[in-house]
This record gives C-alpha cells, sequence and structure tokens, in this order.
C-alpha cells in the first residue's frame, strides 16, 4: 500500500493487512485481530513440527539472502546441551528498503510473536531483537508492545502457562549498517565493534556468546504466526511464477516514483504492473530510467530489464539482479546515474567496517574516482580502474559489503556508460547543464 | 540557568551550561567528573546486564545511558564506563568510535540529521540539508549553531526511503521534510 | 593437535601430510611455499582481514584466505595462478594507495613486507590520482611511535595486546578509511612486553623510538643469540653495525619465547658495547699494573695461585663453557665459588605460559648453580684471610662489592670486561670477551640448554673466559687446553651428567633440554 496507507487492490496483504490500523498495536487489538494463537499451538508442538511446517511452506529468508527459513531452523540442533540464541534482524539499513520498519510501527506484536515461536522452534529461550538506533518510534513502539506481552505472561519463564521459558530483549544499535551483517550483530551484541566474523564456524554452530544462534529478518519472522494459523499449504499457493518462492513479499517502492510505499505482493508479481499499476508509474512528466530492484547492494537494472521480471528470487536474477531485501529503488530521466552511484559508493565507504582491505580502501577509492567523474575530471581510463578495482573487491572479503559496493558501479558502467562517458567528454554532469542553461 | 540560554555544551566549560537536559557537561560545579551511573542509573545498568550471559554485552546500551543523560560520551564517560563494565578505555573508544550515534563532542540543543542517501537525494534531500543549514544559522554540516541550539548533519539511510526526505531531531522521526517545510518545522521548536 | 588425524593435500604440486585442523597457510609453509600475508602471524588468534593470502583450491567458487582456511583431505591448493595472483595485486595496490611512498626514511625499509611483496606481486605503476590521506605521528608510550600513514590496519598489534598481554590499551579506532589504531590518552604501551608491537607490525607503522633513525636494514649484521639479561633465555638476534650492536630482537622459539621478547631485554643491549675496556692483560709490577702479552699474564697469575686456596666470584652472565673451566680451576687449587644475581620485578606474559621477564637479571643462573657455584648474598664474607680472591666480571649489572672485606684477600685476581674500582688493587687483570663477542652456551631456568654465537669482534686482546680458564688450569698442571668452545662443551658433556649426550650440533639454534629436565609445559603454571 502506497503512502498513506491506501492498499491496492491487486496486493496480497498478510503482514501489511494492520498497517496504518492503530487499533492492532495493542495487545487486547492484535488478540482481536487473531494474535497469539499461533503461539499457543505453538507451545503445544514439538519444536521440530514447527520446523517441518516452515520448512514446507517455502519460507525463505527476507533479508536478502533467501536462504530457506525452515532449513536454518533445523541446524540448531536440539539437546546438545547449550544454551541457543534466536536474533531478529531488525536493522533494517538497506537503502531502499523500509518494511520492516512499518511491520514494528504497526504491527509490533506479529514480530513479537513470530519470535517467541522461532525461538521455541530452535531451542531458545532468549531472542535478542537487534533495532537500529535510528528507528525511534518503532523502539518505543516495540518496547511498548514487549511490556503488555511480559504483563500478560505471553512471555518470561512461564510462557502463556506452558512452563517453558521465552525471553525477548531488544538490543538497540548504534548507527552502523554493518551490523545488518548478521555475525556483525552478533558482535554488536555482545558489545563489540559491529565486525562482520569469518565464517565457519556458522552462526548454528557458534555464532553469539559462542553459542549455537540462528538470525531471521523481521519480515521472515513476522509471516511465521500466519503460516502456523493457515497453514504450510496455504502459504505455499501464494506463488505465480518459481515453486522455489513462495508466500507474500512486501516490496518498499521509493525514489521517483507517483505513490512511493510498501507493497506486499505475492512472489512472481510482474514487476511492470507492481511499477506502473501499483505505485502509479512515474510522476508526472517524467519516464522511468532505472530501478534498483533489491535495496542498494543488487545490479542497476534497466526499464527493459526490469518491465520483463517477475518478482521473485530468480526471476529478479534472471533479469540482471537480485530480490535482496526488496528494497526498490526508483530512478526517472531526470536523474544523474553517475551522481547517485556515486552517492551509493560514498555510502559503502561511510560504512566499511574497515577490516578487509578491499572494502576499506576500495569502497573510498572508488567514491573518490565516482565523485571526480561527476564533477568533470574523469578519464575514459577511470571507467576500466572502476572496473578493475570492482573486480577486485567482488568475492574476496569476510561480508559482501565490498561486493555491494561494486555491484551498482559495474552494472551502472556496463548498463549506462553512455552517462559516465557524456560526463567525461563534457567535463560535467549534462543534466546540470541543462538546468543551468 | 534557562534552556533558551546561548552556550556552547563543552565539558571543559560546565558554568557555561547549569541543569539543560542535552548539551550537559559531565562536570559538576567542582570541576569533578560526575559519574552516569549511579542511582536509578546505575540500578537500570543492572537490570541491563542481566539479560547478557557476560558483562560487555551491556556496553551499548551503557552508551546510551550515557549519552541520555549528558547529550554526548566524553572520555570521562568512557572511562568510567570501562570501569564499570570491567573493559579498558581504549577498548570502549574503540567502540564508540565504530558507532555513528554516539556523539564524541557536545553537539546543539537539537540534533538534526537529514538523510541524502541516494533515495532520498533522488528526491531533493540535498534542498532540505540547505534549507536546514540555511534556517538554523549553522555555518557548516557538523557546526553547532551560535546560539548553541542546532547541529545539522547528513546521515546515511535512515530506513523511511518511501518518505523522503526522512529527518531525525533529537528522538523525534519527521517524515516527507521538503524544504519547504523546514521554516515551520523549526518555528515549532523555537 | 598432535593427535589430530593426518590430512594429505597438494600444495603448489607437493603432496604433503599434515595434522586435520592446519591452516592451508601453515601447511604450504611445512612444505616450503610461502604465500604472502600480513594479518597472520603464527603467535597471533586468526583475523583473516588482511586478504593477502587468497589462494586458489580447486573445487572452490571463491578464492581461499589461507590462514582462515583449514586443510581438507584430498584439497589441491595453487598458490600462483592467475587469479589468485591478481587477487593480491589488488590487495597490494589498494594498501598502497594511501601509504606514503617514504621508503627513503623509513626504518623499515628492507624487512618491510609491504615492500617486499610489492617486489615479488605488486603493480609496477599507482592509478591513485587523489591525495593520499594523512595523519599524523603519534607517541604510543613505552619504546613505540605510530606513523598512523603507513598503517595497514593488519591489527596485530591489538590482537597482541588484547590477546597475548591481556592489556587490551589498543583498539581500532573510526571505520572506514578513516580507520586508525588507536589508544586512550594516559594509557601507553608500558607493558613489559608492549615493545613486541614493533616486531610483530609488518609495515613501518610501529617504531622502535631507541631504534629510530639509527641504521638502515640492510647495513646490519644479524646473529643468532640468547638474550643475556634474564633466566628465561629468550632466543634473540643481536644486530650489528659497524661492530656496535644497534638493536636486540626475538628470535622464534616456540619452547622458550614464541616470538616475543621483554622490554627489559631488547633494550638491554648497551652494555655489551661498552667502550672502555680492558685492551690486555694487566699484571701488577710494583705499585702499577703493567700491560702485557698472554705468554707472560697466565704463568703470572698461576704463580699468585699456586699454593693457595681461592675463592672464586663467578658471573651468572657466564657461558656453560667458562663456568665449567672455572669450576675447574676451583677443583684444580681448591676452594669455593660463589656468585651473586641481581633482581627485579618479575613481569609475566599473561597470554603465554611459562613465559616471563624473570627476577633473576643474568642468563645463567641455572649453569652457575649446575657447575657448583652457589649463590650468596655476600659473597666477600666468604673469605678466609690468606685466600685468593678471583673476580669474574662480564659486565652488565655488577653488583656491588664490600671494599673492606677486600682487604683479606692474599691476592686478587679480575677476569673483567673493564676496570671496575676493585680492578686497581688488582694483581692480574685477565681481559675477557662479553656475551655479544664471543660463542657459547646458556642454560635457562628450565634447563633448556641454547648456544649464542658471536656477533662483534673481541676488543683488542680479550679472550672468552673459558679459553683464559683452560690455560691458567692448564698452567696449573690441570692438563690440555681447548682452543673451540665446541670441545669445552663437549668437555662438560662427558664430565657432566646434567649434560650428557648434548653437543652444538644437537643443540642447534633452538637449544635443548638437560637430562632430566622436565618440558616448559609440564612445569607451566
Amino acid at each position: 500500500m502506497g503512502f498513506p496507507y491506501q492498499p491496492h487492490d491487486r496486493e496480497q496483504a498478510v503482514l501489511s493487512r494492520y498497517f496504518g490500523d492503530a487499533g492492532a498495536r495493542s495487545l487486547d487489538g492484535w488478540r482481536q485481530r487473531g494474535g497469539y494463537r499461533a503461539l499457543e499451538s505453538a507451545l503445544g508442538m514439538e519444536p521440530a513440527a514447527i520446523v517441518s511446517i516452515v520448512k514446507d511452506s517455502g519460507l525463505r529468508g527476507r533479508g536478502g539472502a533467501g536462504f530457506p527459513t525452515g532449513m536454518k531452523w533445523s541446524f540448531m540442533k536440539p539437546g546438545d546441551g547449550k544454551p541457543h540464541y534466536l536474533c531478529c534482524n531488525a536493522d533494517e539499513s538497506e537503502p531502499g528498503t523500509f518494511k520492516d520498519r512499518e511491520i514494528m510501527r504497526w504491527t509490533p506484536h506479529a514480530l513479537i510473536e513470530g519470535c517467541a515461536i522461532g525461538a521455541y522452534a530452535i531451542g531458545a529461550e532468549t531472542c535478542f531483537v537487534y533495532i537500529r538506533g535510528e528507528f525511534t518510534e518503532p523502539l518505543r513502539v516495540m518496547e511498548a508492545a514487549l511490556r503488555e506481552t511480559y504483563a500478560a505472561g505471553i512471555l518470561g519463564s512461564n510462557a502463556m502457562g506452558t512452563g517453558k521459558r521465552v525471553d525477548i530483549y531488544i538490543h538497540k544499535g548504534a548507527g552502523a549498517y554493518i551490523c545488518g551483517e548478521e555475525t556483525a550483530m552478533m558482535n554488536s551484541i555482545e558489545g563489540r565493534r559491529g565486525n562482520p566474523r569469518i565464517k565457519p564456524p556458522f552462526p548454528a554452530v557458534a555464532g553469539l556468546f559462542g553459542q549455537p544462534t540462528t538470525i531471521n529478518n523481521v519480515e521472515t519472522l513476522a509471516a511465521v504466526p500466519h503460516i502456523l494459523n493457515e497453514g504450510a499449504a496455504w502459504y505455499k499457493g501464494f506463488c505465480l511464477s518459481n515453486p522455489k518462492s513462495t508466500g507474500t513479499k512486501l516490496f518498499s517502492v521509493c525514489g521517483n516514483v507517483a505513490r512511493p510505499g510498501n507493497y506486499e505482493v505475492v512472489m512472481g508479481f510482474p514487476f511492470r504492473d507492481f511499477l506502473y499499476d501499483l505505485c502509479g508509474g512515474p510522476v508526472a512528466g517524467r519516464s522511468f530510467k532505472a530501478v534498483i530492484p533489491g535495496g542498494s547492494s543488487v545490479p542497476i537494472q534497466t526499464m527493459p530489464e526490469a518491465e520483463a521480471t517477475l518478482m521473485d528470487y530468480e526471476g529478479f536474477v534472471a533479469q540482471g539482479s537480485m530480490l535482496g531485501s526488496g528494497g526498490v529503488i526508483v530512478f526517472d530521466d531526470a536523474q544523474c546515474m553517475v551522481k547517485h552511484i556515486g552517492r551509493l559508493a560514498r555510502f559503502y565507504a561511510h560504512e566499511s567496517c574497515a577490516q578487509c582491505t578491499q572494502c576499506r580502501e576500495g569502497t573510498a577509492w572508488v567514491t573518490k574516482i565516482m565523485e571526480r567523474i561527476e564533477a568533470g575530471g574523469g578519464t575514459m581510463r577511470d571507467l576500466d580502474t572502476l572496473l578493475e578495482l570492482s573486480e577486485n573487491m567482488t568475492g574476496k572479503t569476510i561480508c559482501v559489503l565490498s561486493d555491494s559496493c561494486a555491484a551498482p558501479v559495474v552494472s551502472g558502467i556496463q548498463k549506462f556508460r553512455h552517462e559516465f562517458e557524456a560526463h567525461i567528454a563534457g567535463k560535467g554532469c549534462p543534466l546540470r547543464a541543462t538546468v543551468a542553461a | 540557568m534557562s534552556a533558551d540560554e546561548p552556550g556552547t555544551a563543552r565539558e571543559t566549560s560546565p558554568s557555561a551550561h547549569g541543569n539543560t537536559a542535552r548539551g550537559n557537561g559531565s562536570q559538576g560545579a567542582s570541576g569533578e567528573y560526575q559519574p552516569v551511573f549511579v542511582g536509578p542509573v546505575r540500578d537500570e545498568l543492572d537490570r541491563i546486564i542481566a539479560r547478557y550471559p557476560v558483562k560487555m554485552a551491556a556496553l551499548l546500551p551503557a552508551l546510551w545511558q550515557v549519552q541520555e543523560a549528558r547529550g554526548w560520551v566524553s572520555e570521562h564517560s568512557m572511562a568510567e564506563v570501562a570501569q564499570v563494565l570491567d573493559l579498558t578505555p581504549a577498548y570502549v573508544k574503540g567502540v564508540v568510535t565504530f558507532y555513528t550515534m554516539y556523539h564524541q563532542h557536545p553537539v546543539g540543543r537539537y540534533f538534526v540529521q537529514v538523510c541524502t542517501t541516494s533515495p532520498c537525494g533522488a528526491c531533493g534531500a540535498d534542498d532540505t540539508v540547505a534549507a536546514f543549514l540555511r534556517h538554523t544559522g549553522c555555518a557548516d554540516l557538523g557546526a553547532t549553531s551560535e546560539d548553541g541550539k542546532f547541529t545539522v548533519i547528513e546521515v546515511e539511510c535512515l530506513g523511511a526511503c518511501g518518505f523522503a526526505t526522512p529527518v531525525m531531531i533529537n528522538e523525534e522521526f519527521l517524515e516527507s521534510v521538503t524544504a519547504e517545510k523546514v521554516p515551520d518545522i523549526l518555528a515549532q521548536l523555537r | 593437535m598432535a593427535d589430530a588425524p593426518q590430512v594429505s593435500l597438494t600444495v603448489e604440486g607437493r603432496r604433503i601430510s599434515v595434522p586435520a585442523g592446519t591452516s592451508i597457510l601453515e601447511a604450504a609453509k611445512s612444505a616450503g611455499v610461502l604465500i604472502p600475508h600480513y594479518c597472520y602471524h603464527p603467535s597471533l588468534p586468526v583475523a583473516g582481514v588482511c586478504r593477502m593470502c587468497l589462494v586458489e583450491v580447486e573445487k572452490a567458487a571463491k578464492l581461499a584466505p589461507a590462514c582462515a582456511t583449514s586443510v581438507a583431505e584430498g584439497q589441491v591448493v595453487h598458490v600462483h595462478t592467475p587469479k589468485a595472483l591478481e587477487a593480491r595485486r589488488g590487495v597490494l595496490e589498494f594498501l598502497l594507495i594511501n601509504h606514503p611512498l617514504d621508503c627513503p626514511i623509513c626504518d623499515q625499509a628492507g624487512e618491510c613486507e609491504l615492500q617486499d611483496y610489492t617486489f615479488r606481486e605488486g603493480r609496477a605503476e599507482g592509478r591513485l590520482l587523489e591525495p593520499k590521506r594523512f595523519n599524523p605521528v603519534e607517541d604510543f608510550g613505552g619504546d613505540v611511535l605510530y606513523v598512523t600513514n603507513r598503517c595497514i590496519l593488519c591489527t596485530r598489534c591489538v590482537r597482541f595486546m588484547d590477546d597475548i598481554v591481556k592489556q587490551p590499551v589498543l583498539n581500532v579506532s573510526e571505520r572506514g578509511d578513516r580507520a586508525v589504531i588507536g589508544k586512550f590518552e594516559g594509557e601507553d604501551l608500558t607493558h613489559a612486553w608492549a615493545g613486541n608491537v614493533i616486531e610483530l607490525c609488518p609495515v613501518g607503522a610501529l617504531l622502535s623510538k631507541d631504534f629510530l633513525n639509527k641504521a638502515r636494514a640492510w647495513e646490519l649484521d644479524r646473529t643468532p643469540s640468547v638474550c643475556p639479561n634474564c633466566t628465561q633465555g629468550c632466543n634473540a638476534i643481536l644486530e650489528t653495525r659497524d661492530n656496535v650492536l644497534v638493536r636486540m630482537r626475538p628470535r622464534a622459539n616456540e619452547d622458550v619465547n614464541k616470538h616475543f621478547l621483554c622490554e627489559y631485554g631488547r633494550l638491554n643491549y648497551r652494555w655489551m658495547n661498552e667502550g672502555r675496556r680492558v685492551e690486555a692483560p694487566l699484571v701488577r709490577q710494583a705499585d702499577r699494573l703493567a700491560a702485557v702479552d698472554w705468554d707472560q699474564a697466565i704463568p703470572a697469575a698461576a704463580a699468585i695461585l699456586r699454593g693457595k686456596h681461592a675463592l672464586v666470584l663467578a658471573s651468572p652472565m657466564l657461558s656453560n663453557e667458562s663456568l665449567f673451566m672455572l669450576s675447574r680451576l676451583v677443583e684444580r687449587v681448591g676452594g669455593r665459588g660463589v656468585f651473586q644475581v641481581e633482581r627485579g620485578p618479575e613481569a609475566p606474559l599473561e597470554g603465554v605460559p611459562d613465559l616471563a621477564l624473570r627476577a633473576e637479571r643474568a642468563a645463567n643462573v641455572r649453569g652457575a648453580e649446575l657447575a657448583g657455584f652457589v649463590e650468596s648474598a655476600t659473597p666477600l664474607a666468604e673469605l678466609t684471610d690468606g685466600d685468593v680472591l678471583i673476580i669474574v666480571d662480564v659486565g652488565g649489572v655488577q653488583p656491588a662489592l664490600d671494599a673492606s672485606a677486600l682487604a683479606r684477600a692474599a691476592a686478587v685476581i679480575v677476569l673483567g670486561t673493564t676496570l671496575p674500582d676493585v680492578a686497581r688493587i688488582a694483581t692480574a687483570v685477565l681481559p675477557i670477551t662479553n656475551p655479544a663477542e664471543e660463542e657459547g652456551t646458556f642454560t635457562n631456568l628450565r634447563g633448556r640448554v641454547q648456544r649464542y654465537m658471536q656477533a662483534k669482534a673481541a676488543p683488542a686482546m680479550a679472550r672468552p673466559a673459558w679459553w683464559v680458564l683452560s690455560d691458567l688450569v692448564g698452567a696449573l698442571g690441570g692438563g690440555s687446553s681447548y682452543f673451540l668452545a665446541s670441545d669445552v662443551f663437549a668437555a662438560l658433556a662427558t664430565s657432566r651428567p646434567e649434560f650428557a649426550g648434548l653437543s652444538y650440533d644437537s643443540l642447534g639454534l633452538k637449544g635443548a633440554l638437560l637430562a632430566g629436565a622436565a618440558e616448559p609445559a609440564e612445569v607451566a603454571r
């Protein structure tokens, strides 16, 4: 639904059904809307049975990587005598993405219920919800909802009267994009710099505080109560294209589009219809030029690519990009791709944790070159240099921040080379020259 | 001293402040460092520590407590946090400097953060930043206005890209802030 | 890991077998293949951040960091394929863009891993058109200077202080390309072992103030040695320039000091450069000491001793060889042997078992005890009227002697490096070398016998003490003389059961334990 929360009839509102409905925020309101039924039944089930249902639903991670959630949960070995942890990744920092924020603002109990079920399913008694520090309102809403939940005996040492312990705590971030990377998040919770860790060991073996840990995105966990309530087959039935991509997916849309906002569609929805029908197309008098469909870390799509895309994990890959976090950034014909790609590079240079050489030095260097080209000081040789640096920044570091910086640069030069060349030939931005004249 | 009186929020000049909640120096009238973790603040920290299997995990929350109490995180406070959590000050400083939301120097009474990452940049964020600088009288990004009231900075993605341009003023999160709206927003603060 | 099963793999075409859990980097090392690296250090926890050690592993999708990747059965590793070389060339380029090319004035030049790997695998030209980043030099306290601009953020220094010293006074501050190694105002690198960050730094970012601008690395002559400054017996390298010691650095020995050397040890080398030396044997003629040849000095000293008992004040800084000959002298003339030890506070290196700057500030206390010498706080109290007092002084920390007690001696013979006050009343002064000027062995507190080599020329006519003593014992009718330190050691090994079976060959450069001595790990805390 576009801002301010006007649902579109082609949406499939599961997670977003109560966006804009302030009554859904309270515990009572949430219970009236069917809340905590799923948790109640989950606590009466064997954890393995929950994992099995989630596996059958086909639910995949909504944070970016798309790893099957049920399989991830099955890596947590029950009865190993160690404390297990669930981390909920609410560090939503990927430029273009703002769906988890809305889930927490409007339906905090959906997330709390999902966290509690997830924790129980993986044998964890403690769940940390890592919310980025800038999300002041989601933090307030989540804290209030947690207080209600504890007061009602839903959480704590005797969750819903079952004698099982489920504790959920909020851990507030403090300004670091990289803490959305799961191992960086664990370091951040432990009171360290948010440096990603080398894998192996994987979190399911040695994660938070060295114990078996699972990290799930907000949207992933929020979907779980619905899956338990309605069944795996129901969720799996949401599929318009590839059977490996099931369920509904929230897409955040921003940039130069008539109706920005969050839209929830069934996996495999045509991207063309999504952009022109649901989002209302470009603003008056303009036309679309490019789309970054899965948050700023994925390759840029040209409009022919975007318009041929079916919106699921495989569909975006088939059209030269990735579904990523589902943050759709749209640029229209008044925008300078060189400027925006340079600005994205600056974002990554700002956020690099400084561990790996290629990332620490490469993101900053690429930014300098991009900004020089944008300012009119570029040469054709710079383009070759950028591509070579990008190659050296891809697939060689502990995490993928460096790759993420390279992706828009490489796809930008490949798909919008004429804009780079125009900056070099005209010693500056042709769009700016037009405005000045 | 009332909150409206001008003054820079430097720990080294405690007399310029008094009792303002934000931007307050961490030194009392005597010039001695006044610890943050006493009374209810200390109790709160103890409750936080109990959530984690190791004390160190309370570091980010403890630094938030410091910033809430003092408006920024001074080296004195880093040393105090280190002492309270059995860490070294150097370790704490390494962590503080990693996270951009901890202020390592005093800031204006209203700390204005404007998102300028690409999606917002494509929707006029640069104009919003310029409007804030112009109307607050801040000479530059990161500089505090002469009346001590405002500090304006550009920040990376605030995670509300569909509501360009999001702006944070202290704890308040404003959506869809265009350059035209800036004077009204500031008028309400004054 | 000793009990771990063996894993077979191929590195650069060489089939090798290593214990499971070994990193590819260490496995390659054992096959004689050096995989370039910066952040990895065998004595530190793995960080895997410099990404310099990327190698190609067959069937793996991505290049693997050799330091952080364990070997696997049947693995085929390629270090020098175009893909791996290009990745490392990329790392070198990234490291160099902001690294000042100030090698001509950098102390590290010539022993810099950034220079070495760039020479081997780097690009011939730079592509950065923008100005380089600039940060000021910072004094980290202790002996350490931080030249920020040269830092490659490998974090070896931070990990050393965190995990080995267990005193986290260094950090990584800021992030992205603004990141630097930081510390907290007022908390300096003053720990007794902090200076090791200088050697750990693979580039010229952490420098020794003591060595600053003193010499170019290629002008130095390097000699394997043992630190003489305490009983730990840390393996060391003595570095000289024009026959002057200018630096002492740790030499790796897993069983003694890993890769480390304490501040007290490393900076306490100047005494071995002492310039005011006894250059010739001196024999008292009437009321003055006259310079004579060794041919006259030895018989003169023998004459003084003949028919007398002697109190021998040995030095715990003497080699096993010299102590052995000294004990032979004591046996020959009859008498007693004592020694004094200077003591100071013990300073352990927390993260390494059984490694500390020991309280006893001389290398061979154990050796002196084995040779039959007894420690005494008041050695001259043992002096009986009419005895000859033999004082052996190697230099270094010198115990004070009670002058009034000296008067009881019938005669005083000094084997020394300098002319201390006591030498003024000596009947004969025989010039000897200090540990930097001779070859020999020390026995450390755990009974490890370790060789040290001659690092610089002996001054004028000075000779190793064992040589002087061997001639003296010979002159007193005590049998054959020795011409090589190894021969003395062989004699020692035959006549002292603790040294049985040991020889210079078997000691090598890492030493060996005395018969019956416990492994250090077994006596560790």
